[in-house]
This record gives structure tokens, sequence and C-alpha cells, in this order.
């Protein structure tokens, strides 16, 4: 239905009428709207600090989205990121404080164990979609809840001694990186965002250069037909969500062994998980379009944080604005269709 | 603790806290059924609690003791008109249903904190100073033994299990309800008999917007009493288990919420309880969301949902 400019214009009239729209908000709630966007900017890309805490908060944002992007392109719903990042997150802080190894064989056993946990979080709803046809939407949302109430019940019982954290990861399993601290004047900015981005070639490679990537998207453009090609669609099924729920459990791997380096007792949802719908919605489902749009969502969410205290302006305003971006990019066929009239009106 | 007072203590706030559940487990109920998947509840809840919140606080020294009343009307306002959002976009503008519903959530939490933090600059509000109180049924109460348990409780549970007699009602017995149920089982056949598709399916997307503004503030005005960005955690996802649980039968959800009410509840005071003080309390809160799973899976009943679920009906397309 949309060709090659609409899939590029799309988001980018979404994102224009999402900050429209903020902009509206500020304006009818008493704030000057430039003020407001002026120090967000500065907020994300005005100091090195910031930058590299925007750059931190990429991470997680790109590996959020290549998990929901991964199986929407097997024609799946990854609502579950948000658990499977919880459960990798306190894997692999577990695996970090259990083991006393070398760093070169530690951290990426911690990373790994991250991954695993992820995977195995979604090979569930993953199953249970290939063999008894139920919804993955409602199991990972489900899911979701099971693993925060698990993971804070780890942290508190297990993990540590009914504390409300966990003690830091030691510096062999751990991605902090003195030297990017250094030279962003000790932001919490680690090494993750090259894991992140070594994620989004992975995927590009799995997706575009492999026959499983092939038969993945195949399955997800049409289920019925790739059967009759000879395609194992239930197994399919599953290696999607798994492998989605791996790049999940990665994000959350890069927040305990990296951003934090520890794992705490979580009162709700980070977010980041439901970020990554958003993120991959508008990122097109494709590599490059993810990392450019979870730059674009940690910029903003990390340049919201300096609103308040620049421009009076609340955080939350970032959260209207995302949630608008959402809407729009959902209705693209609204947006298409108002394209092709302003067009045929042209003419 | 003797094995009355246990139960009192059981049934009283499985009734507390499951009633926002049943309101809200209904109002998706009512959306589910006209084939418009309705993840959006928890953000439904978040503008309901918000409404009632705020109204709450503004007009209490106005209103006096019927403050809350109106409060609870208002928040179904604003969620009726908030879940039109939910419509216009799944609808008519043909957006994943399951999409539009995350930017619901995200954008009704947003919004709410964004204006709590604009108007009284703090991201909490203070306490309501007219919240609901529990109220004793005259005459029912001076039963013996189950008066005191079953008939002093707040308004708002019994108006929500009438409520899911009435909602049962109108799906199941009025024409109303048949056109409702048929443009979520066969969008081109109601179509085809004279049915507004569109139509019926804005009209259920807002009733479940009325009732799950109904079930934010009645948590606000009972539960939290008053609102943050933490006020609503999850009672909506737990609504939307329920009405799945409940197979998208209005008896079966509010069932199905009462039974979450119940689990919740013993998660919080399930320490006095002998034989579940052992319980590791991570499972009685997850309770809700693996049944839910073991329902979905077969395990318990058969779960089917209403066959044109989270399909745009396009008109003119076969």
């Amino acid at each position: 239905m949309f060709n090659r400019a609409q899939t590029i214009l799309i988001p980018v009239i979404s994102v224009a009428l999402g900050l429209l729209i903020g902009a509206v908000v500020m304006i009818v709630s008493g704030y000057n709207p430039i003020d407001g966007y002026g120090a967000l900017l500065k907020g994300s890309l005005g100091e090195t600090f910031y930058i590299g805490e925007t750059i931190r908060q990429i991470t997680p944002y790109i590996f959020a989205g290549l998990a929901v992007a991964f199986a929407f392109r097997t024609g799946l719903f990854n609502i579950g990121v948000e658990g499977q990042l919880l459960v990798g997150w306190i894997a692999s802080v577990w695996v970090g404080l259990a083991f006393d190894l070398p760093k070169i064989i530690h951290l990426p056993m911690a990373i790994a164990a991250g991954a695993i946990a992820g995977a195995l979080w979604a090979f569930i709803p993953g199953i249970l979609k290939a063999r008894l046809r139920v919804h993955e939407v409602i199991v990972t949302i489900m899911m979701n809840y099971i693993a925060l109430h698990l993971v804070n019940y780890l942290v508190r019982y297990v993990i540590s001694d009914e504390q409300n954290t966990t003690d830091r990861v030691p510096e062999s399993a751990s991605l902090k990186s003195p030297f990017f601290e250094a030279l962003t004047e000790f932001s919490t900015m680690h090494y993750g965002i090259f894991i992140a981005l070594a994620g989004a070639i992975i995927y590009f490679i799995i997706l575009e250069k492999t026959s499983t990537g092939f038969e993945l998207r195949s399955v997800g453009f049409n289920q019925n037909a790739s059967e009759y090609a000879g395609m194992n669609v239930n197994r399919n099924i599953v290696l999607s969500m798994v492998i989605s729920g791996a790049f999940a459990g990665l994000g959350g791997a890069m927040e305990g062994l990296g951003t934090f380096g520890y794992g705490f007792i979580h009162g709700a949802f980070s977010g980041v998980g439901f970020d990554g719908i958003a993120v991959a919605l508008l990122g097109g489902n494709v590599a490059i379009g993810v990392v450019l749009a979870a730059a674009l969502f940690g910029i903003l969410k990390q340049g919201a944080l300096i609103m308040p205290l620049e421009s009076g302006v609340p955080t939350e305003l970032v959260e209207i604005v995302i949630a608008i971006i959402i809407f729009f990019v959902a209705s693209s066929y609204i947006i298409a269709y108002l394209l092709q009239r302003f067009k045929k009106g042209a003419q | 603790m003797d094995i009355l007072s246990a139960i009192e203590i059981l049934v009283k706030s499985m009734l507390f806290a499951s009633a926002p559940l049943i309101f809200t487990a209904l109002g998706g109920v009512f959306s589910e059924r006209s084939g418009v998947v309705n993840i959006g509840l928890e953000g439904l809840m978040v503008i309901g609690a918000f409404a009632a919140v705020v109204f709450n606080i503004t007009f209490a020294s106005a209103l006096g003791a019927s403050t809350p009343w109106v409060a609870l009307l208002v928040a179904m306002g604003i969620g009726g008109l908030f879940s039109l959002i939910h419509a216009v976009a799944s609808i008519s503008f043909r957006a994943d249903h399951v999409v539009s519903g995350v930017a619901i959530n995200f954008l009704a939490l947003g919004l709410g904190v964004y204006l709590v933090k604009a108007w009284y600059g703090a991201g909490q509000t203070d306490k309501i100073p007219e919240p609901l109180y529990y109220q004793k049924i005259p005459l029912l109460y001076d039963i013996p033994v189950i008066g005191p348990i079953l008939f002093n409780n707040y308004v708002t549970s019994y108006l929500a299990i009438i409520v899911a007699f009435i909602a049962w009602f109108v799906l199941f017995k009025t024409p109303f309800g048949l056109r409702l149920r048929s443009v979520g089982e066969h969008p081109l056949a109601a179509d085809t008999m004279g049915i507004n598709v569109y139509k019926m399916r804005y009209i259920a997307v807002v009733i479940s917007g009325v009732l799950g503004g109904l079930g934010g503030g009645v948590y606000a005005q009972t539960i939290t009493q008053d609102f943050s960005g933490s006020t609503i955690t999850g009672q909506g996802f737990i609504a939307l288990a329920a009405v799945i649980f409940g197979k998208w039968h209005p008896i079966g959800a509010m069932g199905a919420a009462l039974f979450f009410g119940l689990a919740q509840s013993l998660a919080i005071i399930g320490s006095s309880f002998p034989l579940l003080a052992d319980v590791p309390n991570w499972i009685l809160l997850s309770a809700p969301y693996v049944l839910t799973i073991l329902a979905l899976a077969g395990f318990i009943g058969r779960a089917d949902a209403p066959k044109a679920i989270g399909t745009s009906y396009i008109k003119g397309k076969r």
C-alpha cells in the first residue's frame, strides 16, 4: 500500500506532528514551548556530560526496539519486552555476582546469561503460540507482570539478604567505562552502546542475509504460503520469539552490567520495553530505522529530565509526545491517504 | 485469629480490591465483544483516577459529602471522551488495536502526571478531602454472622456486581447486545444485515472508556486516595486478564475480577494466615497472570475470543 517515499515520510511527519502537539500542550498549560524544547535539546546534546547520558539511554532502546521489531517481522507482537528485559537484567547481575573469573570470560558470560534469560522468558509465549495458537499479546503482557514479581522476589530473598538492591557486580563483569566516563565529564556512559550497534548489525544479517531470516520474514508475510513452501511455521514462530527475547534480555544486561551495575526492586516497569514498541514502529522494523528511532527517543527521554529545571515544563511532556507519535505512526493509513489527496489536489 | 474474623477480612478486602477491576473488566468485555482489542484499559483507569481525584480536590468544599459520587460521574465522562482517541485510531484510521492501546496507556499516564505537576507543582496530589467510606446497609446489616461481613462495604462494590448483571442483560438479552456481539464475530455479515459496524464499535469502545474511567475513579477514591504516576500500576492489565479469564462474558469477567481481587488482597494480608504465610508473596501476586495464561492455553476450559477481534473493518472489502 505504501511506496518508498511514504515509508520515510510517515515517520518524519509523525514525529513532527508529535512535537507540534507537544508544543500546543505547553502553550495551553502556560509554558513557553521554545524554552521547553530548547531545554530538551540542551539537556540531551548541549554538553558532553549530557551527550554521554543520552548515549547511555539510547543503548537499551536499541535493544528493546530490535526485540519488538524482530518479532514484528515474523508477524508476532512481542509486547513482553519489558519482562524479558527484567529477567535478562537480573540474570546478568546474578551471573556477575556468583562467579569470580577473569574479565575476558566473565563479562561475555554475564551478557550471555541476560540474553538466555530473555530468550527463555519469550520461549513460553512462543511455544504457546506455536502449539496451542494462544495469542502472544496477552501471554506476553501476563509474562511481564510475572517477571516483575519474580525478579523483585529474587532480588530481595535470593540474591541479596532482604535488601532492596543487590551488591554491585565486580569489575570483571562490568560494562562500565572509565575512559568514556572521563571523556564525558563522568556521565554513566558505558561500553554497551557498541554491543547495541553490533546487535543492530546482527539483526540485519540474520533477517536479510540468512535463509533462516528469509523463512522468518516469509512466515510474517503469509503463514499459509510459507507452510506450502515447506517451511516449518511453528518452529519459526518459536525461533522468532526466542531471538526477540534474547535482544530484550541483552537490553536488560546493558542496564544491569552497565548503567546501574546492580539489580533492584522495581515498583513498576521501567517503560523501556513499552518504548521499544514505539521505537520499532517508528523505525519501520529495519535495523537502521530502529537505531535512528532509538536515538530520537534517547534524546527525548534524556532531555526531558532537564526540562523542569530549565523551563519549568514537567518531564512527562515527552511521554505525551511519544504517545502522539505512536498514534500517528499506527494510523499511517490516514496519513498516506491525506498525502495522496494532497498530491491529487496539487495536480 | 478465629475463622470468622479471618473470613470477614478476606471477603471485605476481596470486595474492596475487586470493585475497580470489575468495572474496568466489564468495559473490556464491551469493547472486545465488538471486535476492538483494548489494551488501553490501564490508561482509561489512569485517566479516570486522575479526573476523580482532581475533581474531588477542587470541588470538595462546594459539594461536601456528595463529592466522590459526582467525581465518579466526571471520571466516567472523561474516560468516555478519552476512549474516543482509541476508537478513532483503531476503527476509523485502521490502526493496529494493540499499538493504539499502548499509545492510550502512554498518553493517559503522561497527560495525568503532566497536568498534576503543572497544576499542583508536585508529582503527587494531596489526599482527597472526601473519599468513599464503608457503609452499612440498613436491615441487611442486622442479619447475624453474614450481615457484618457482606453488608458493611463500599457501595461501589455492590454497584460493580449490579453493573455486571446489567452488562450481561444488555449484551445477551437485548437487540443492541446482539448487534454489538455480531460486529465482533462477523462484521461483514452484520453490515449486510444493515447494522452500522463503525457506529456499534464506537459505542462499545466509549462504553469501555466510561466503565474504565469509573474503575479508575473508584480505585483512586477508595484505595489510594490521591493521584500520582504510581496510582494505577497494572490494575488495568489485571482487568484485561479478567476479561479473558472470564471468557469475554460479563458474569465470567466479574467472577474473575473477584477472584483476582482476592489474590491481590491475599498477597498483602496473606502473611497473617497460618497456611499462606509460607507461600512466597510473588506467587500470590502473579496468580492472576499465571491463571490467565493457563486459561488461554486451554488448561482451564477453553477461552475463545470473538472471531473478528483485533481486525479493522473496511467497508466494501471482502
